[in-house]
C-alpha cells in the first residue's frame, strides 16, 4: 500500500490551531495534503457524533486539535473537551480502532512548526494503518438529507 | 432479609401512609406481570392501587425511568441501583429532591429470565418465591426449584450497592454488596489486538434490531430528541447498517459515561439479549480510573463530565 493516500477529517479550534495551520501557510511550510479541515470555533464544540460520521463515511483517520490547556479563547472549553476526549479515545480504542486512526493534539497559533510535524505525523501513522475498512460504512451511497 | 411477601406489604402500608399524608401523589411501584417470571410497572394513586403493588425477584425495570420532568410529588419504589438512578437525576436537575421520596428496599438481587428458561426449558407456568434463596418455577406435570444465585442478573451479581442507603425509608434490613465488578473481563479484551476488539463488538451486536429499548428502558435517556431520531443532520441511517448500529451502542455508552449505575435495565430490555451494558462498562472503567467517580451515590456530587480539573490526566493529547 506504498501508493495509499489518506484521507483524514481534522477538527481544529478556530483560535488556536486554525491559527498555527494559517502560520505554517504563510511560512511556506510544507506538509502533506491529506486532510481536510472542518474549523470549529473551539475543541469543546466538537461532538462524538462528528468524530463517528467522519469515520462512518470513510475518513481513514480523524485529528483533533485546539488551544493548550489554559489558552482556551472561551476560558474552559478545552478544559471540558479534554474529559470528552479522554472517554472517546478510550472508547474508540477499547472497540478496536487502530489508536493511530485517531489523534488529539494542543497546538497553539504560534506553533507553525509543531503543525508542520504533527501534521507529517498524522499523516504517516495514518498511512501506516492502511485503508479504513473495518470502521466505516461498506454502502457510502449519500441520503436524502445531503440531496435535499 | 424478610421474606418477599413482608416487604410487599410494608411496600403497600408506607405507600398508603404517602398517599393519605399528601407526601407523594403517586407512588411507582412493580405489580404482577401478565405471564410468569416479569412486573410490570405500576403506578399507584389511591389506597386500593396500592394492594397491586408486589416485591418480587423479577422487580428488574429502573422505575426511575419514570421520574425526569414528572410534575407533582412522587414516591418512588426502587433498589439499591434504582436509588442511584433517582440521585443521579436530582444531581441533573431532572426532579426536584423536595418532590421526591425513595421507598428504599435493600435488593438481595433480581433474577435473569433467560437463565432460568435455560435452566427449565419446558413452559413455565407460575413462580413461587417462597423462600429467599431459591425459586419454584411450575408448569404442565413438573416442579423444578432453581437456586437464586444460579439465575442472578449479570450486573446483581457484581452489585456493591444492594442498600438504596439514601433512600427516605429502608423497607427492612441493609443487604450486604457482593464483591464489586473488576472489570476483569473488559481488562482482558483491552490486550487484545485492534481487529480482535472489533471483531468482538461487532459480534456482539450482530443480532441488533435498533428497536431502541434499550435506551427507552434507560433512566439515563430523557433527551427530549434522541441523537438517533434527528433528522436535521441525520446521524444514524434508519437502516439496520451495522456501521449505524454500531455507532448508536458507541454514542449511547458515551452518553451514559458517568451516569450509568448498572442497573441492567438495558439488557433486561433487550428483545434479543444483546449485552449492551459491555459498552458502557468501558465507559465506567475510564470514569472510574479517570476520575474516580461513580453514579448516585451522594446528593451533592458533580456529574465528571460536568466538570474538570485543570491537571486532569490526557497523556494521549500530544
Amino acid at each position: 500500500m506504498s501508493d495509499f493516500e489518506p484521507k483524514i477529517v481534522a477538527f481544529f479550534c478556530n483560535w488556536c490551531t486554525y491559527g498555527a495551520a494559517d502560520l505554517a501557510g504563510v511560512s511556506r511550510l510544507d506538509y502533506p495534503p491529506n486532510f481536510r479541515v472542518v474549523r470549529l470555533p473551539c475543541t469543546g464544540r466538537l461532538n462524538p457524533k462528528f468524530i463517528m460520521e467522519a469515520f462512518k463515511r470513510g475518513a481513514d483517520g480523524v485529528w483533533i486539535s485546539g488551544c493548550h490547556p489554559g489558552d482556551c479563547h472561551y476560558i474552559a472549553g478545552n478544559y471540558h473537551a479534554r474529559r470528552k476526549f479522554v472517554l472517546m479515545h478510550q472508547l474508540l480504542e477499547s472497540i478496536g480502532v487502530e489508536p493511530n486512526r485517531l489523534r488529539f493534539s494542543w497546538i497553539s497559533s504560534a506553533e507553525a512548526n509543531k503543525f508542520q510535524a504533527m501534521a507529517r505525523d498524522v499523516v504517516e501513522n495514518v498511512k501506516a494503518c492502511g485503508p479504513n475498512t473495518t470502521f466505516r460504512k461498506e454502502d457510502l451511497k449519500l441520503g436524502l438529507a445531503e440531496v435535499a | 432479609m424478610p421474606a418477599l411477601s413482608d416487604i410487599t406489604s410494608k411496600i403497600r402500608e408506607s405507600a398508603k401512609k404517602l398517599l393519605a399524608d399528601g407526601r407523594a401523589e403517586v407512588v411507582i411501584g412493580y405489580r404482577q406481570g401478565t405471564v410468569p417470571l416479569t412486573t410490570s410497572p405500576f403506578f399507584a394513586r389511591s389506597a386500593a392501587d396500592c394492594d397491586q403493588l408486589v416485591w418480587s425477584n423479577f422487580s428488574r425495570i429502573n422505575l426511575a425511568n419514570y421520574l425526569p420532568g414528572r410534575p407533582g410529588k412522587v414516591a418512588l419504589v426502587a433498589k439499591g441501583c434504582d436509588a442511584r438512578s433517582a440521585i443521579g437525576q436530582v444531581t441533573e436537575n431532572q426532579i426536584l429532591k423536595d418532590n421526591l421520596y425513595i421507598i428504599g428496599v435493600p435488593c438481595t438481587g433480581m433474577i435473569d429470565t433467560n437463565l432460568v428458561v435455560a435452566k427449565e426449558t419446558r413452559p413455565i407456568k407460575e413462580v413461587v418465591e417462597s423462600t429467599d434463596d431459591a425459586i419454584t418455577v411450575k408448569g404442565e406435570g413438573f416442579s423444578t426449584d432453581i437456586k437464586k444465585t444460579d439465575v442472578l442478573r449479570r450486573n446483581c451479581q457484581t452489585c456493591a450497592n444492594r442498600t438504596p442507603k439514601l433512600a427516605d425509608e429502608l423497607i427492612g434490613a441493609e443487604t450486604p454488596g457482593a464483591a464489586p465488578d473488576d472489570f476483569s473481563d473488559i481488562k482482558a479484551l483491552l490486550a487484545k489486538t485492534p481487529a480482535e476488539r472489533m471483531a468482538y463488538f461487532k459480534d456482539l451486536i450482530k443480532d441488533c434490531l435498533r428497536c431502541y429499548a434499550c435506551r427507552n428502558a434507560c433512566p439515563l435517556c430523557y433527551c427530549p430528541i434522541c441523537f438517533v431520531d434527528e433528522t436535521r443532520p441525520q446521524w444514524l441511517g434508519k437502516s439496520n447498517d451495522p456501521m449505524d448500529t454500531l455507532t448508536f451502542h458507541l454514542l449511547r455508552g458515551l452518553h451514559c459515561s458517568g451516569r450509568c449505575t448498572s442497573c441492567g435495565a438495558c439488557e433486561t430490555a433487550c428483545p434479543v439479549n444483546i449485552k449492551v451494558r459491555e459498552f458502557n462498562r468501558v465507559t465506567e472503567l475510564t470514569v472510574q480510573n479517570n476520575w474516580n467517580y461513580e453514579a448516585g451515590l451522594n446528593w451533592d456530587q458533580k456529574p465528571p463530565l460536568t466538570m474538570f480539573q485543570t491537571d486532569d490526566p490526557a497523556d494521549f493529547i500530544k
